[in-house]
């Protein structure tokens, strides 16, 4: 197990310095960052003015060595625009990518779990095709257009919920919901099959044989069981939609890691988008790494492979 | 009784939602509400060079001067009286009873500090060429002060009522160190001397500013009307419009026209047009840098200036108040002649044109935009009924820019908002005076320019600025298209005047 970890760690470890290697190169292929910070009316002598200041005129390798050496020691720099220190926005920023990102899934867990349950114990029935048909459209449906949705229904037309801000609990309502509705699909679908396959086991059997209440054996029995692999994959679609968030706080004008990850792209300003993307990836790489050893500790298939 | 239960439940929690979900904007709260895409998070307008904040500008902090929009008059701001003592100096006489938010008074030493602060180089002002033609000020007693010049420079008082804001003497002194070893000025707590006051900055969600209730009697902005003004950042478009339907803001603009004329014929709000000073053009390859030779031939640049319809382009795509231009400037601007060298709208003459260069069946090349990708579609779809065939490159500003720096695009559709300034030095100037954005470094127009830009005579810069400009249209270097307009919608509640220069002054809005 250990050695299954230690390399699983070193993959994760890769992985992370790779994203961010990308992410830094591919900044420079969307334009001059100097001018994307100098602002369409700067003259050309403001633009090599802070190509010099902010050290753009260096060697690509020589800034991503240098920021990679302080990022080691915590320090991400200052942000360009916002005059403040990386590591502050984002800290400041990211409890509320995180709740929204809690509360989606645990809207998603809410809506799957129970369908997923419905689905298995009615095989080929008008519910499971229903919660099928969930799955298809949860799946095609874009997470902008179905925001614009709920924000026309329930902001304009009925007026229930407040549209933008993060001023109350209400206002995490509509973007949880658009947030956690893409990922219901899988939850629901892999709820599904393990229900249909713990059903089938014979301690299930010797269960109902002996009597039980059928509730009983589907929630203390059965549902404990199939969930287990739902528990780790929720795990890794959580770091899916702290990344994710960037088009939903977007729409819904939420002052979050997201938020700030699409004004950083637009203006170019690369301290913060590095950290941001290593931020997002760490947080991804780290969940995933933890997905990946829960399922070991429940399968040692998995580890011994 | 377990259904009705839950109804009662159900009921109990729509309400609760609902009883939450109360606007703060508007009339009743006395807060105008304001949105924009952008997230501002330094409130100073010499470190943030955003259009937020050159409206903030305007309601925050005052300059020595003022332009009155209807009559086009530099009036005193800051100051009580001015005059050119020499080409190269502007004397002032101050006014006496202003004071700052933080309750200092204002007098000589602010506008020393202001002026030597922002004309330094090393200070990293973002807007430097709005300051970089003062050279220094001098105090000549406690409300007395002279700003001088490295140049003539008669667009100066343009720049001192639009983009010189006075801050307190010291102001910068306090701020912050980056980690180079500089000082991090836009960090610094804004201060100034404006109809209102900035109380709370949230980055990437809103700006407080509250009625500045000791703001200078008499003065030409007058006296602010309405409490509380809230800059939110909405980046959505529709989300915006969701919240000014729903009494969450009270005005937006950049509205697109289909929206804009969708919430009109609602009737739920106002609905405006206006003009700004921003232009559209279209600027040629003319010496043939980018590898595409095509429009090195003047007549095949005249072709394509007869091949665009630029008036149905204004009409249909654009607003009633976008206007065709026929100079590379904008009409309202000082010194913008009209009467240049026109290229009507004429499909059949750029045929005629294309085959007299040798081109009967037309070619095909790249077009290169960033800005409203309808209207390059549309120029698009006019050059291919000529024969001519445009591929859009469309591209972020700064990566097209760049390309253009480096010559690599054999035609570009650009704009130009010359920073809200009316004079032609602020877009003429800036790209046809010899540098990277110069497309033909024509050095007959360099000389005009320069000599226009350097005269304080108003009919020597009229002359030389028109000679200039008709060489530009006439030998095509640019194609001038059209003045943008833009949608303003608000609540009905607010009365609110549209302005030109595409600076709202919401000091002067007021309730219904």
């Amino acid at each position: 197990m250990f050695i299954y970890a230690c390399k699983r760690f070193g993959v994760a470890v890769l992985v992370a310095i790779t994203v961010s290697l990308l992410s830094f190169s591919l900044i420079y292929l969307s334009g001059d960052p100097a001018m994307a910070l100098a602002g369409e009316s700067a003259t050309s002598e403001d633009i090599e003015n802070i190509r010099r200041v902010y050290g753009y005129d260096q060697p690509i390798m020589v800034q991503y060595v240098d920021w990679l050496s302080r990022v080691v020691q915590g320090d991400f720099g200052r942000s360009h625009y916002l005059k403040r220190e990386v590591a502050e926005v984002i800290f400041e920023r990211l409890p509320t990518t995180m709740l929204l990102g809690a509360c989606a899934l645990g809207f998603a867990i809410l809506l799957s779990i129970p369908l997923g349950v419905l689905a298995a114990i009615r095989p080929n029935t008008i519910i499971d095709r229903l919660a099928l048909t969930l799955a298809v459209v949860g799946q095609a449906l874009p997470s902008f257009w179905f925001a614009l949705i709920l924000i026309f229904w329930l902001g304009i037309t009925w007026r229930l919920l407040p549209i933008t801000g993060t001023a109350s609990w209400q206002n995490f309502i509509m973007p949880a919901v658009a947030l956690g509705y893409y990922v219901t699909p899988a939850i629901m679908r892999l709820t599904r099959a393990g229900m249909l396959e713990v059903l089938s086991s014979d301690y299930i059997r010797t269960a109902r044989a002996k009597g039980l209440k059928p509730a009983t054996v589907l929630f203390k029995h059965a549902l404990r069981n199939a969930i287990i692999p739902v528990v780790s994959l929720a795990a890794v679609q959580f770091g899916f939609m702290l990344g994710g968030s960037i088009v939903i706080e977007t729409i819904f004008a939420i002052n979050g890691l997201g938020f700030l990850a699409w004004e950083t792209i637009q203006r170019g300003d690369l301290p913060t988008m590095q950290a941001i993307v290593l931020v997002l990836a760490c947080f991804y790489i780290v969940l995933t790494f933890l997905a990946d050893m829960l399922n070991a500790f429940l399968d040692p298939r998995i580890r011994v492979a | 009784m377990t259904s009705k239960l839950l109804k009662t439940i159900g009921l109990a929690a729509v309400m609760a939602i609902a009883g939450v979900n109360q606007a703060w904007a508007g009339k009743s709260n006395d807060t105008l509400v304001w949105t924009t895409d952008r997230e501002q998070a330094v409130a100073d307008p010499y470190y943030n060079n955003t259009r937020e904040l050159v409206i903030m500008g305007h309601a925050v902090w005052d300059g020595l001067l003022f332009r009155d929009l209807d009559s086009g008059e530099f009036k005193p701001l800051l100051a009580k009286s001015y005059k050119w003592v020499d080409n190269l100096t502007l004397e002032f006489d101050l006014r006496d009873d202003v004071v700052f938010h933080d309750g200092s008074k204002f007098d000589a030493d602010d506008v020393v500090y202001t002026v030597n602060h922002v004309s330094n180089k090393d200070n990293g002002v973002l807007t430097f060429q709005n300051v970089k033609w003062m050279k220094n000020a001098e105090k000549l007693g406690p409300y007395k002060v002279r700003i001088h010049l490295h140049e003539p420079f008669p667009a100066a008082l343009a720049y001192l009522s639009n983009a010189v804001f006075m801050m307190p003497s010291g102001h910068y002194d306090g701020a912050p160190m980056k980690a180079d070893g500089k000082k991090d000025f836009g960090a610094v707590k804004p201060v100034g001397t404006g109809p209102y006051k900035i109380v709370e900055v949230i980055a990437g969600d809103r700006i407080n500013m509250e009625r500045n209730e000791s703001y200078l009697k008499n003065g030409p902005k007058g006296q602010p009307q309405i409490g509380k003004l809230v800059f939110r950042t909405i980046k959505e478009m529709n989300t915006q419009m969701a919240e000014l339907l729903t009494g969450g803001i009270d005005w937006m603009w950049d509205v697109p026209k289909d929206q804009a004329e969708s919430l009109e014929a609602q009737g739920a709000v106002t609905v405006e047009n206006a003009k700004t000073m921003r232009v559209s053009y279209l600027a040629f390859d003319v010496d043939g840098d980018s590898g595409v030779k095509y429009f090195t031939d003047p007549r095949v640049r005249a072709a394509v200036a007869h091949a665009i319809n630029r008036a149905s382009i204004t009409k249909n795509l654009v607003g009633p108040a976008s206007v065709v231009i026929p100079s590379a400037c904008h009409p309202d601007q000082f010194g913008c002649a009209q009467d240049v060298t026109k290229w009507d709208y004429d499909p059949a003459k750029a045929k005629k044109l294309l085959t007299e260069a040798g081109y009967p069946n037309g070619f095909e090349f790249d077009i290169y935009a960033y800005r409203q990708r309808e209207y390059t579609e549309a120029v698009i779809g006019d050059l291919a009924e000529v024969g001519l065939k445009a591929n859009l490159k469309f591209m972020q500003y700064r990566a097209l820019r760049d390309l253009v720096w480096k010559g690599q695009t054999p035609i570009n559709h650009m704009t130009w908002g010359s920073n809200s300034i009316p004079d032609v030095s602020a877009i003429t100037s800036h790209f046809f005076s010899g540098g990277r954005d110069d497309p033909a470094k024509d050095p007959e127009v360099i000389k005009n320019l320069e000599t226009a830009d350097t005269s304080v005579d108003p009919e020597v810069r009229k002359r030389h600025y028109k000679e200039a400009l008709e060489k530009i249209s006439a030998n095509l270097y640019w194609l001038p298209m059209f003045t943008y307009a833009k949608y303003y919608v608000y609540s009905k509640d607010l009365d609110f005047k549209t302005t030109s220069d595409e600076i709202p002054r919401f000091y002067t809005a007021k309730w219904k």
